[in-house]
């Protein structure tokens, strides 16, 4: 009687609330529907003011820049037909192909004029414009020292674009796949102003068009007919549901009732590889997990106890006992994976045996006056999110078997208090990740860049680095460029403002029905290449 | 009557001031700011954003400042959700709520007090036992920890139910409700069984009931006509704290099950330090304890003949 109560109460309670009780719509029974899983709640779907991997996911279904990604998540050419690199490597003119917005206006290069002044002008309060810095004047534009006009960004006609920048950025078609360099319907903004991107107003070039944006429940896209290869895209609906409590998210992907999600708690994994190991994808992800030293504070500003601390972390032990995930352990800043970039800079300790490097530790705090007198005493502190909390004791225990007058103590913090603190340097030893915007080893490097600072936690300065990395800024040459990164890499894992400790896994459930997901670096899977295996694809069989 | 209900309303404004007062302040003395990301901006746009909140104004400006929107009616943008007002999202996610929170009491004292007037007529018998058993485990179990466990068994292994979210074309279906509802009531239901058995056994045992029965009513007639009347009012006026636990449990409960209620954007507000959007959650769950609180006393005077407001 219980359940027949409830059911009658839930019933009348939804006619109510929302005039739906059984019976559903039936006119979207007949289409091909994708659940996703998406991390978070998205904070904006305007590209212009997204900052999270999560709402990318959502927005490059929507949106289509000068290239895009493809379904192993490389740079391809999206709505760019052609284009042309100047001698010196500053001049990129591209030819766009004929596209049309979902209301049928043509895409022009207008509009990517448009969006790349809109998204620099400081009163758009973009907070992630600084990633388009390399294009000209872009930085002086967003610091309202000039005019959006005088942005180094220029539609020539309606067809072609052309893009100065600061210095040779050979990893450009990767950085426009990025989110914040995709145009936005001109004729839209100007009309709605930052409310162009309500499902009422928004229009869009990309395969999917906005219908609804629940908050904290769900963004529903749909297929867009003006799309330019509309005839490849095989999902019609698709829902981005925020799956904050991953746990939740992984029962909802085992009952069906969701198709993807892109996270799954790292202590799950061997149990969900029993459970259900055909829905498990793991693969090499663009991203570190490492340990920054505040070197504006004794006794951290001295490289030989940076150095002791990095060597003594067992990062083997870390990757294959407390992660299990796939992660690999870090000699380096950079991953491996990174386009145009072989690498071989690696901490010089990285094969000596982890006894011999606690002994060499010792060596050196003795050296720098450390000792049973004089104690080393510092703090670690960590986000309380994710592994971190698994990885700390393990760190600690590492630094304990220096010598017994090691003493770094470990403080467990809320995660926007850690970064608040990492930013005013208001810490000792912090936890920090980076995971790559775009797939180039400067967008890792350039995390020690005196510059950079505060995102440079360490507040860490080389000149020698930082004219290395702006010497290879302006080489055109990409393996020159790769020696010159290579080379400043050196530098920073040697003096070691940062600990690298492990390289990032991408995980994901994905039910064997979905077809078409490529397992990549970038851990992007574009709707459109999505498909299940149990629908007939006929439509889609130039693919 | 009237007059009690327009003193309790005069004087619950300047209880919920003061809770907006300590709800603002300490929300800024928590560290960290809504723009400390995992991505980090540059200096100059954070400045620039900080400016378009008024956050870079003394806190004793921001706090005028807000009084001055909340006079008119304004709870000001989300600092997150940046194509969002803090109005626009408590609407999308109160209806959610409210209704798993009204399903769920209306639940609880159905089954709670049905349960609890058994226990009580067959005091210290079968029945007895088993209710009161199962309404300790009831309340000693959290919802945090039932909620997963109803999911993996409805949803999971018997397949019968949806195990979290809310059907994306239809909303709040009937299947998507049961589980919620059922894991926000129990404990509450646990509760009422236990406050309607002690009552019902005071109430039966008492004069008037013994007169009743000794002038030939039926035993339902003296139940349902006398006993129950009078042992319902403990409920009652355990109906406000009810209602604030049900509010609590359902940030909760909206986590667990993945709903997108209002309980859900406040936890999430709060840890991402969405000030405006916390303050709106805050003033609207004080108001509600308030409103309720005075509900529930209204009911008790009219349920009551020996009360009497003014």
């Amino acid at each position: 009687m219980n359940r027949r109560l409830m059911e009658w109460l839930a019933c009348s309670a939804s006619v109510v609330v929302l005039g739906a009780c059984g019976g559903g719509d039936s006119s979207e029974s007949d289409s091909v529907v994708l659940h996703r899983g998406n991390m978070a709640e998205p904070f904006s779907l305007d590209p212009h003011k997204a900052s999270g991997t999560w709402e990318n996911d959502i927005i490059g279904d929507m949106f289509i820049g000068l290239f895009t990604e493809d379904a192993e998540g490389e740079p391809v050419p999206g709505m760019a037909e052609s284009w042309e690199v100047s001698d010196d490597g500053l001049i990129w003119t591209f030819r766009l192909r004929e596209a049309s917005w979902s209301d049928g206006e043509p895409v022009t290069a207008h509009d990517f004029e448009y969006a790349l002044r809109r998204i620099l002008d400081p009163a758009t309060l973009a907070n992630y414009a600084s990633l388009l810095y390399p294009i000209k004047n872009a930085e002086a534009v967003n610091k309202g020292d000039l005019t959006p006009e005088e942005l180094g960004v220029r539609a020539v006609d309606d067809l072609t674009l052309e893009i100065e920048l600061e210095f040779p950025a050979p990893y450009l078609p990767g950085l426009l796949a990025h989110y914040t360099t995709f145009p936005v319907p001109m004729h839209v903004v100007e009309q709605y102003g930052d409310a162009w991107v309500q499902p009422a107003y928004i229009e869009t070039n990309g395969a999917y068009k906005l219908v609804r944006w629940r908050a904290n429940d769900y963004v529903h896209l749909t297929r867009n007919e003006s799309f330019y290869a509309n005839e490849d895209v095989c999902i019609d609906d698709v829902f981005f549901y925020p799956t904050v409590d991953v746990q939740a998210a992984e029962r909802r992907v085992r009952n069906g009732e969701l198709d993807v999600i892109t996270d799954v708690a790292g202590q799950n994994l061997e149990f969900l590889r029993e459970q259900v190991p055909e829905y498990v994808r793991v693969h090499a992800y663009l991203g570190t997990r490492y340990l920054a030293y505040n070197t504006q504070i004794a006794p951290l500003d001295d490289e030989r106890v940076r150095q002791a601390l990095s060597m003594a972390i067992d990062t083997h032990f870390i990757a294959e006992e407390i992660l299990r995930d796939g992660s690999m352990p870090a000699c380096s800043f950079v991953p491996p994976g990174v386009a145009d970039y072989p690498g071989g800079a690696s901490v010089p300790w990285c094969d000596v045996p982890i006894e011999a490097r606690r002994d060499e530790a010792r060596r050196l705090l003795e050296e720098a006056g450390f000792g049973p007198q004089n104690p080393l005493e510092l703090e670690y502190t960590f986000r309380a999110t994710g592994d971190n909390p698994r990885i700390a004791p393990v760190l600690q225990r590492d630094w304990a078997e220096i010598a017994d007058w090691v003493d770094i103590s470990i403080a467990q913090i809320e995660t926007q208090i850690h970064y608040s603190n990492l930013r005013a340097g208001d810490y000792e030893i912090g936890d920090g990740a980076w995971i790559g915007d775009y797939n180039d080893a400067y967008n890792f490097l350039f995390l020690g860049e005196s510059t950079s600072v505060p995102m440079n936690y360490s507040r860490w300065s080389n000149d020698e680095y930082d004219a290395l990395i702006r010497q290879a800024n302006r080489e055109l040459d990409s393996s020159e460029r790769a020696e010159l990164l290579s080379e400043a890499e050196s530098i920073l894992l040697e003096e070691a403002p940062y600990a690298p400790v492990t390289f990032y896994v991408n995980k994901a459930l994905v039910n064997p029905r979905v077809t078409g997901w490529e397992d990549n670096v970038v851990h992007i899977h574009r709707t459109r290449y999505l498909c299940f295996s149990d629908v007939e694809q006929s439509n889609a069989a130039g693919e | 009557m009237l007059g009690f209900t327009l003193r309790r309303i005069l004087i619950s404004v300047p209880t919920i001031l003061v809770i907006i007062t300590l709800a603002f302040f300490m929300m800024r003395v928590a560290p960290g700011g809504p723009f400390d990301l995992e991505r980090p901006m540059s200096e100059e746009i954070r400045q620039n954003i900080l400016a378009a909140y008024g956050m870079d104004q003394p806190v004793w400006k921001q706090y005028l400042d807000y009084l001055g929107g909340l006079a008119r009616f304004d709870l000001g943008p989300s600092l997150k959700f940046r194509d969002k007002s803090v109005a626009s999202l408590i609407a999308e996610g109160f209806p959610i709520s409210a209704t798993v929170g009204l399903l769920a009491i209306s639940l609880a004292l159905v089954v709670g007090t049905i349960l609890g007037s058994a226990a009580a007529l067959r005091q210290n018998g079968a029945t007895d036992y088993a209710v009161m058993g199962i309404a300790t485990v009831g309340i000693v179990i959290p919802p945090f920890v039932m909620g997963p466990i109803l999911a993996l068994v409805f949803g999971l292994y018997f397949g019968l139910l949806p195990s979290g979210g809310l059907d994306p074309l239809r909303g709040m279906t009937p299947d998507r409700l049961v589980l919620p509802v059922v894991t926000l009531a129990l404990p509450q239901i646990a509760i009422i069984t236990r406050l309607m058995r002690a009552s019902m056994i005071e109430v039966i045992r008492s004069n008037y009931i013994r007169t009743a029965r000794a002038k030939g009513l039926s035993a339902r007639a003296v139940l349902s006509r006398h006993a129950f009347k009078s042992a319902i009012l403990p409920i009652v006026s355990y109906l406000g704290p009810a209602a604030a636990a049900l509010l609590t449990g359902s940030i909760v409960i909206e986590q667990v099950f993945q709903l997108p209620g209002i309980g859900r954007q406040f936890v999430q507000a709060a840890l991402q330090r969405d000030y405006t959007v916390v303050m709106g959650v805050v003033i609207l769950y004080a108001s509600l304890i308030v409103i309720l609180n005075l509900v529930a006393d209204l009911l008790y005077a009219s349920l009551n003949p020996k009360v009497k407001y003014d």
